[in-house]
């Protein structure tokens, strides 16, 4: 029974919450009286059985006791109007039971909201992680996690940032919004699981809204393509473990399957993007049996393209790999050059050099490549990568 | 609902580019409600709290290289339709706009 009620928790929360804000207009209200109709559950699911439509059922009883709240609140300030709305046939859930999702998707990623409160907001709202939950995930105290959300909600409420979504002219660019917003999610989660879990349900959500956008689905075939190598990227020591060198027998095929049928449906509707692209080049590597297999001049042709939507030095750095790897280091040597100026400090640039001179012979270059990697890499794990390389070079 | 909208530009622009909002205004016809533009900041004073008293000082409240060159008010439906017609006002090219809701 508990089992049911998790269930119907991930599966309506966001369904019950979107819904109740279309109604009442009050984000708290709708928050609090979604969080009192699964406590209803849980009372009377065990004895009563699991209704036929949970969803249904959980948005019935939270808008029954949001229009308690708001006849009484009434009855004190006469606020009639409201009831009105709420109480109307129409609003009956029953019978209709519209997804209102997607608003609530493009409300919390308003770009005047800060994109850290966008984040948050999407979290409380649609996946039901409590305050502290999101707190901890983000590594931020409780009160200032509350906050964030407070404020992002008054500001909604204060700046009348609509409930909608938005109109053909706004929709690409709040659309961008929106999936920036759960790749944050996904990225941040890299090392915290049920982040990661809650960006790929949220953006499958989004996909089955939103059919027609293809860049949905580019998010959601790379997300499935990262997440299917999860438990290959660091080794027993929490060492980062290089795709080259990770155990592809134990990559998730499950996920590889799923994540190439959608990149496909999404190619299909023939509108590109940089999503569905980065998909496109995971999925070379997801498919590829061993490192060697993998297709190094399709990938160098995808940062191409990805270079003529979004002119970047990192994709251009990414591509010059692509190149070393189809063509030789050699030819990948020759386009890092002209990214020296444009990526100082990056350490990427000199590992990616390290690695070039390493393979063609140049050992003493290569170590001293590997050194100024070291002093610019920002995290420990890449410090003892790139610490090992040195050493294996000196032994070699 | 109301919107004040601040338009801000850096002071040594101004005179110097397109910014004359006769046409925006025109366009925003009914849901502009007022607008004007202000003196130069050299021609604002500024007043404070010193020691129980008031004090007058000569320029504007923060030196910043944008200032407030003139306002607007909207009156809007909601934010987007604020921040739209914001986006097309002359001044949003080159400078900055600042939307806030007015409490009403």
């Amino acid at each position: 029974m508990t089992e049911a009620i998790e269930e119907a928790f991930r599966a309506e929360w966001g369904r019950v919450v979107a819904t109740l804000i279309r109604l009442t207009g009050d984000w708290d209200l709708a928050e609090e009286c979604t969080q009192e109709a699964f406590a209803r559950a849980m009372a009377h699911w065990p004895q009563d059985g699991v209704p036929r439509r949970p969803g249904a059922w959980l948005t019935t009883t939270a808008r029954n006791r949001a229009l308690d709240r708001i006849r009484r609140a009434a009855a004190e300030t006469n606020r009639l109007a409201d009831l009105a709305t709420i109480g109307s046939p129409e609003a009956s859930t029953e019978d209709s039971f519209p997804d209102d999702r997607l608003k609530l998707m493009f409300t919390c990623c308003h770009p005047a909201l800060p994109l850290e409160a966008q984040v948050a907001l999407t979290l409380r709202t649609l996946t039901g992680m409590t305050t502290p939950e999101i707190a901890r995930a983000f590594l931020v105290p409780e009160p200032t996690m509350a906050q964030r959300l407070v404020r992002a909600k008054r500001k909604i409420h204060n700046a009348r940032i609509p409930y909608r979504v938005p109109p053909p002219s706004l929709l690409p660019e709040r659309t961008s919004g929106v999936l920036g917003v759960l790749y944050l999610l996904f990225n941040q989660g890299y090392s915290n699981y049920s982040l990661v879990d809650e960006a790929i349900r949220l953006t499958r959500v989004l996909v089955s809204l939103m059919p027609h956008t293809p860049e949905a689905s580019g998010l959601l075939a790379l997300m499935l393509f990262h997440n299917s190598r999860r438990d290959t990227r660091l080794d027993a020591s929490g060492d980062l473990v290089t795709l080259e060198d990770q155990d592809r027998s134990r990559w998730d095929q499950e996920l590889i399957e799923e994540g190439i049928a959608v990149l496909d449906a999404a190619l299909e509707q023939g509108h590109p993007g940089p999503y569905q692209l980065q998909a496109a080049i995971a999925a070379c590597h997801a498919t590829a049996p061993t490192a060697s297999d993998t297709d190094w001049p399709r990938i160098a042709m995808l940062y191409e393209a990805m270079l003529r939507l979004n002119p970047s030095p990192v994709i251009e750095l990414n591509r010059a790999v692509a190149v070393a790897m189809a063509s030789g280091p050699s030819e990948g040597l020759a386009l890092l050059d002209s990214l020296q100026d444009k990526l100082t400090g990056y350490h990427l640039l000199p590992a990616t050099r390290a690695d070039f001179l390493r393979r063609l012979g140049r050992i003493p270059e290569a170590a001293e490549a590997y050194r100024e990697a070291l002093e610019l890499a920002p995290t420990d794990a890449e410090r003892r990568f790139l610490t090992r390389r040195l050493s294996e070079l000196d032994s070699a | 609902m109301k919107f004040m909208m601040w338009v801000c530009v850096d002071d040594a622009l101004i005179g110097t580019t397109e910014d004359c909002p006769d046409t925006w205004i025109a366009d925003t016809g009914s849901r502009h409600l007022e607008g004007n533009q202000l003196r130069p900041v050299s021609d604002a004073t500024t007043l404070w709290p010193r020691d129980g008293r008031v004090f007058v000082s000569d320029g504007p409240f923060a030196e910043t290289k944008e200032q407030i060159a003139g306002y607007d008010i909207l009156e809007c439906a909601d934010m987007d339709e604020a921040l739209a017609i914001a986006a097309r006002h002359p001044v949003a090219k080159f400078g900055a706009i600042e939307v806030r809701p007015i409490w009403e």
